[in-house]
Order: C-alpha cells, then sequence, then structure tokens
C-alpha cells in the first residue's frame, strides 16, 4: 500500500513496525478531517436547500456564493460565551455533548468511506478493515449515543431538555428494532455482519445484485427507522422547536452545542454511507465501477460514485424535511410497533424461507412487494371499517 | 349545557384507498412539489444590490408640488396638518405680497412647513385632505440618500427640501399615481377653480 511504504521508507529500519500504525493514524486524520468538512458543509447545503424549497437565496454573503460560511459558523460557537446553568448536573452536562460526538464519529472506524478492498489507491478507504461484526459494533455505538442526549436532558435540569431527552429516549429505543430487523434480512442474505463483505456481494449481474432490488420493504423500513434514529424531520420530536424550544439541547450553548449539531449531521452523514453500502452496492456501479475494472484511477471513479449515492440521500433527507410534517407523538410509537415491526418481522420470515428453500431471489422481492402492498390493503380496509363503525354513532343513525 | 343534538352537524372522514394507504405515492407527491419549488426562482430581492420596483400608489416620503409659475402649490390652509393623525406637519402660514406681480393671485403661502419624517406614519391622510394638490407622497423610502443619516433632525424636512423632492422626482419621472409629470387634478387647476367654485 502506497502510504504504508512512503511511511516505511521515512523510518528508520528498527522502527519499520511502525509503518502500519502510522498509516492507520493518518487514515484516521483524513476520515476525520473529511468527515469534519463534509458536516460543515452539510449544513450550509441544508441551508441552501431550505432556502431554495422556499424561494429563497440562502446563505450567500460570506465568501463567493457563500462559500466560506461553514467556516464563519464554525468560529462563532469559539467565541460565544459558555453558559453552565446554576442548578445543572456540571459534570453530566459537560459529559453529555462530548459522548454524544464521540459515539457518532467512532462509528466511522467500521465504515468504508471508499473503495476499501481496491488496494491501488494512495490510502486504505476504511479505518479498521474487516471487522466482522461491523454492523452490530454501528448498532452499539448507535445505542449508546442515546446517553448523550439523555445525559443532556436530565443535568440540564429543565423542563424542555428533560421532555426532549425523554421522547428521544422512548424514540430511539422503539425504532432500534425495526431498523435491527430491517438490517438482519440483508445480514442473512449476505451471511456476514462486515460491511465490506456485504458490499462486496451486490456486484451482482448489471444492477440487480444490489439489496434495494431484492428486499424493497427492509430498504423502505431502514430508511424510515434510520431517519428517525438520526432525529430527523419528520421524526424529530426529541427537538422540535415550537413545542420543546430545543428539546434536550435547550440549555447548551457555544461550543458544547456544537458537538450536538455536529453528532446530528455525523448520524446523518453515517446513515447515507449505511444505506449505500447496504442496499445499493456501496461503490459498486454497472460498467463503470466493478470488481474487475483495472483501469488507471479507477480508485477516484469508485470513491467518486460511492460519495454520489451518500450526497443523494443526504440531499433527499434535507428535501424531506421540508415535505412531511412531524408526527405526533403516539403517531410516532404507533407507526413504530403496530406497522414497522410486525412488517420487519414479516419481512424476515421471507428472508428465511427464501433462504431455506433456495429459491431465486425474485422471490424475496415478490413476498417484499407483496407485504408491503398488503399492509397498505390492511390499513385501507381497517380505516374504512373504522368509518363505517364510528365509536359516537350519530343520532340520525341510531335512532334516537 | 349540552349541545342540543340537532345543532351537531356529523362529517364523515374521507375513505381512504389502496394508494394512499401505502403512503410512500404521497411521499413523492410531497417531493415533487418541494423539487418543483426548489427548482423555481428566489422571490428575495438583494436589497442593496437589487432595488425593487414600487407601485406609483407606494406610500413614501413627502413632497410639496410647485405649481406652472414655480411658486409653492400650498396655500397653508392647514387642512393637512388638521387631519394628520401623528401630527407631524408643522405649518407657518405668511400673506402673500399683493404688490408683487409673481404673487398677485395668492393670498397665502406658508413662510415655514416642517414635516417630521420619523413621527410621520406614512398613512397618506395629507394628501387625501389637501385641496388643491399641494402635498404628496412619493415613491422614494431611502432616507439615507436623502441627506438623513446620523441625527434625528436631518428627519426634520423643511419646506425648502420637500420642494426639492418634488424637483427631483418630477425630473426622474418618479410622479405619484395622482399627479402624471407634473399635470396634476381637475380641483387643483387654477382655470378650473376660477370658472366652477366661488372665490
Amino acid at each position: 500500500m502506497f502510504l504504508e511504504n512512503l511511511i516505511a521508507r521515512v523510518l528508520p529500519a528498527d522502527w519499520v513496525w511502525l509503518a502500519p500504525y502510522g498509516a492507520t493514524a493518518v487514515i484516521i486524520g483524513i476520515v476525520f478531517g473529511a468527515v469534519m468538512t463534509a458536516v460543515a458543509y452539510g449544513i450550509l447545503v441544508e441551508r441552501w436547500v431550505a432556502a431554495a424549497i422556499q424561494n429563497r437565496h440562502g446563505p450567500n454573503r460570506v465568501g463567493p456564493l457563500g462559500l466560506f460560511q461553514p467556516i464563519a459558523d464554525g468560529l462563532k460557537p469559539l467565541l460565544k460565551e459558555e453558559v453552565i446553568p446554576a442548578r445543572a448536573e456540571k459534570w453530566l452536562f459537560l459529559l453529555a455533548p462530548a459522548l454524544a460526538a464521540m459515539t457518532t464519529l467512532a462509528v466511522f472506524a467500521v465504515v468504508p468511506v471508499g473503495p476499501a478492498d481496491d488496494l491501488s489507491g494512495p490510502i486504505r478507504f476504511i479505518v479498521a478493515p474487516s471487522i466482522d461484526v461491523g454492523i452490530l459494533y454501528i448498532f452499539a455505538l448507535g445505542s449508546l449515543a442515546v446517553y448523550g442526549v439523555i445525559l443532556a436532558g436530565w443535568s440540564s435540569n429543565s423542563k424542555y431538555s428533560f421532555l426532549g431527552a425523554l421522547r428521544s429516549s422512548a424514540q430511539v429505543v422503539s425504532y432500534e428494532i425495526p431498523l435491527g430487523l430491517s438490517v438482519l434480512g440483508v445480514v442473512l442474505v449476505s451471511g456476514t455482519l462486515n460491511l465490506e463483505e456485504i458490499q462486496r456481494q451486490q456486484e451482482g449481474t448489471f444492477l440487480f445484485g444490489w439489496n434495494l432490488f431484492t428486499q424493497p420493504l427492509a430498504f423502505v423500513l431502514f430508511m424510515a427507522a434510520a431517519l428517525a434514529e438520526a432525529h430527523r424531520l419528520p421524526f424529530d420530536l426529541a427537538e422540535c422547536e415550537q413545542e420543546l424550544v430545543a428539546g434536550y439541547h435547550a440549555e447548551y450553548s457555544g461550543l458544547k452545542f456544537a458537538f450536538f449539531m455536529l453528532s446530528e449531521y455525523v448520524h446523518m452523514i453515517t446513515v447515507g454511507f449505511l444505506t449505500a453500502i447496504l442496499f445499493l452496492g456501496g461503490w459498486h456501479f454497472p460498467l463503470l465501477a466493478t470488481h474487475d475494472s483495472t483501469y488507471a484511477l479507477a480508485w477516484v471513479v469508485k470513491l467518486g460514485v460511492l460519495l454520489a449515492k451518500v450526497g443523494f440521500f443526504v440531499v433527499l433527507f434535507m428535501f424531506l424535511r421540508w415535505t412531511i410534517p412531524r408526527f405526533r407523538f403516539d403517531q410516532l410509537m404507533g407507526l413504530a410497533w403496530r406497522v414497522m415491526i410486525p412488517l420487519g418481522i414479516a419481512n424476515l420470515l421471507v428472508v428465511v424461507v427464501v433462504k431455506q428453500f433456495d429459491l431465486h431471489p425474485i422471490w424475496m422481492t415478490a413476498g417484499s412487494l407483496a407485504l408491503f402492498v398488503g399492509a397498505g390493503l390492511f390499513h385501507a380496509v381497517t380505516v374504512q371499517r373504522r368509518i363505517a363503525s364510528p365509536r359516537r354513532v350519530p343520532p340520525q343513525l341510531a335512532g334516537v | 349545557m349540552p349541545i342540543d343534538p340537532k345543532e351537531v352537524v356529523w362529517i364523515e372522514e374521507p375513505k381512504i384507498g389502496l394508494l394512499e394507504a401505502l403512503y410512500i405515492p404521497a411521499i413523492v407527491n410531497g417531493l415533487k412539489t418541494t423539487f418543483k419549488h426548489a427548482m423555481q426562482p428566489p422571490v428575495t430581492l438583494q436589497y442593496p444590490e437589487e432595488k425593487p420596483t414600487l407601485p406609483p400608489h407606494y406610500k413614501g416620503v413627502h413632497r410639496l408640488n410647485r405649481d406652472d409659475k414655480g411658486r409653492v402649490k400650498c396655500v397653508a390652509c392647514f387642512l393637512c396638518s388638521t387631519a394628520c393623525p401623528a401630527h407631524c406637519i408643522e405649518i407657518e402660514a405668511a400673506e402673500a405680497d399683493k404688490a408683487d406681480p409673481n404673487w398677485a393671485d395668492r393670498d397665502k403661502y406658508p413662510s415655514r412647513f416642517v414635516i417630521d419624517e420619523l413621527r410621520c406614519i406614512y398613512c397618506g391622510m395629507c394628501e387625501e385632505a389637501c385641496p388643491v394638490d399641494a402635498i404628496e407622497l412619493t415613491t422614494l423610502y431611502n432616507f439615507s440618500e436623502l441627506g438623513a443619516t446620523d441625527s434625528r433632525k436631518q428627519y426634520l424636512f423643511d419646506r425648502d427640501k420637500l420642494l426639492s423632492i418634488f424637483d427631483a422626482t418630477t425630473k426622474s419621472g418618479a410622479d405619484p399615481v395622482r399627479t402624471h409629470m407634473g399635470a396634476l387634478s381637475i380641483a387643483s387647476e387654477p382655470g378650473e377653480t376660477k370658472a366652477g367654485m366661488s372665490p
């Protein structure tokens, strides 16, 4: 590998064994820097998208086209006063943003941020390659991130923060189940928890190796549950401005607030990567970027394909924010427990049956779609029945 | 007191079909709307660089009109300052010099005419009240371009200032809707006044 050889050449002979560690450290630095830049510009893009949808201009004053806005936004929290409420639990109050930022950033250790198995590139596009519990690790850290939210809400000693944290914990606990169920289908098909391996197995004929085509229902469930995990609209009840001021981070200011903002956007980018890798074949694109493409700079094309897919999902999340209004809390819980979890289990059953009897993967697609349409039909029929027999009967119908 | 059952209007919940129950078509429809808006050009004006084109009936800074001889048209009748709900117009009248042939047809004129532009609420009652169309609201709104920058005293626009605004707006063609390019309405035309009204 280019980077490792370079470091080995620079080091004295006795220290050559340090080269892989040095290379990993450099990769961590690059990935960290890239994620931070992506977050900074993600906020700018979010504001641009919001402005475009509302027929406004958006930020365009700092630098050409407003491109230096993230720098201004990053410097501002550094200069702001750090307020710690007098009645707050000080150490937990300080711990919460650190926990939120650390757990979301640590997820990137196992996420392939580029063509991880293509060694022709200058660096390895994954911090920790071949981790066999990759998805498990991501979910474990995702659950840990809730601690940041709960600690922030509780230690601020404010009713709004507390309510936001309560909502958030209930929401994350509920949505982790459909999230896990939808990914479990993919894991069953691939037979591994390793993200690189899952990606590799999707390189089928043309596009149809992608899990999106074999498990469309799991894809929809994953998208919805992941949006809820990332606290994006329409699932942002933990921080809904109209009801809770700002939710769990209402009492935070300055850099500590910036950490929460950071963790939220890192989460969104993680979700983009996971969707692209689990369901859209990662950097794979037929004819353009496959395992056999050996032309010069193939790794650039592969990286570009992966980042384009991630970017598409991130922008889609931003569009969804202005498209769907926020759920009511009982609707949110009902969606998770009454719709997504049963559907996830049924979808898992379809995958298991197809795997057990070695059927063609097209049966998975068919079963998935049948479940989706069936759920719609069931909903339509039950709603129809509820309309036909309301709990309070109009007097003219009851014969009063 | 319970509501009389006869007055209760029962509304049917709209029936939901398969397509609505699937939700995805609805979300795609919503995305279509947001995408359509995202493609439209922004309606916001980049203000200091782009200036709005205001309608001619916009109520901005006042002006005092001149008649065809270039004299101040105001006859110092005090109707505008009486009508003004904000009490921002201050007038001092003076007797016109009958010996001067230029002023022979006039009885009074304002020796002092001050409008406090900060107190004014831009309601347009003064131009409604004026019998000779002497006071009008123009489409100008930027006081820094009119010399009022750093002190409240600069917002007290006197007679000469208001006349100079008339000269500037007439020259640039930015006349208000009631008078176009200096031509005034019938009530203020001198010939009509003589013929139709008792002096």
